[in-house]
């Protein structure tokens, strides 16, 4: 088979770093790479169900654009800066045109992009697969090296 | 003048709508007919001669005009 292939560790659970993974893997498997993503840690919440949880933090990230810069010290005094970044960034993602979190995720899964949760974290976390999307299977460090060690490309996000 | 047989309003969508909604449509069509697809993001142009040349579907024609980017793809 000379089929390529892409496989991505997913382990950040914010809303801004749910988006690499599901753009890079949608785009890969569109142009017909098999594509694989690992999620552990934090990255197990861009799995479930409801990606209505997941939020961007302005707190310690310096390079986030915000309309009145404000000191981190304020800002983590200042309730709801965190809701308040959220909404910003979901209301200008839909003003330019940028697919939502679970319209890629459900491109993904169309494209038959398989999505493998870590086994380890998610019994050190308690997640409840059952919270999960349907097809996600569970699997440990090894399962991910049957698919990277054959991948063309491998991305750690 | 390419003529074709299916067109796709990409227009407002941001990467990598496009290029996903391309890879949808093509596969509606049969090997040779063509697609056309108009755009707004201007990261499209480069992204659909990419998409072109990995995928192997031509890309018969591309032109811009007041800020839309009309692309032509042949199913290959």
């Amino acid at each position: 088979m000379d089929e390529k292939k892409l496989a991505i560790i997913a382990t950040k659970g914010t809303l801004d770093w749910g988006y690499p993974p599901f753009i890079l893997a949608s785009t890969a498997a569109a142009l017909g790479y098999a594509t694989e993503i690992f999620f552990t840690f934090y990255g197990l919440q861009l799995l479930k169900k409801d990606l209505g949880h997941l939020r961007v933090s302005p707190l310690g990230n310096p390079a986030m654009p915000m309309p009145v810069p404000m000191p981190n010290f304020v800002m983590a005094l200042v309730p709801g800066m965190e809701a308040m970044a959220t909404s910003m960034m979901k209301s200008k993602m839909k003003s330019k045109g940028v697919a939502s979190l679970e319209e890629l995720r459900e491109l993904c899964v169309e494209a038959e992009v398989r999505m493998i949760a870590c086994q380890m974290t998610v019994d050190l976390f308690e997640f409840d697969t059952s919270d999960f999307i349907d097809g996600v299977e569970l699997g440990g460090a090894a399962l991910f090296f049957e698919f990277a060690g054959e991948a063309d490309i491998t991305l750690f996000i | 003048m390419v003529q074709e047989d299916k067109v796709l309003d990409a227009r407002g969508l941001n990467c990598p709508l496009p290029i996903l909604r391309t890879k949808k449509a093509l596969g509606e069509l049969t090997a040779g007919q063509v697609l056309k697809i108009v755009a707004t993001d201007p990261g499209a142009v480069k992204d659909f001669e990419a998409f072109s040349k990995q995928t192997k579907n031509p890309l018969l024609e591309q032109a811009e005009a007041g800020g839309e980017f009309v692309f032509f793809i042949q199913k290959a």
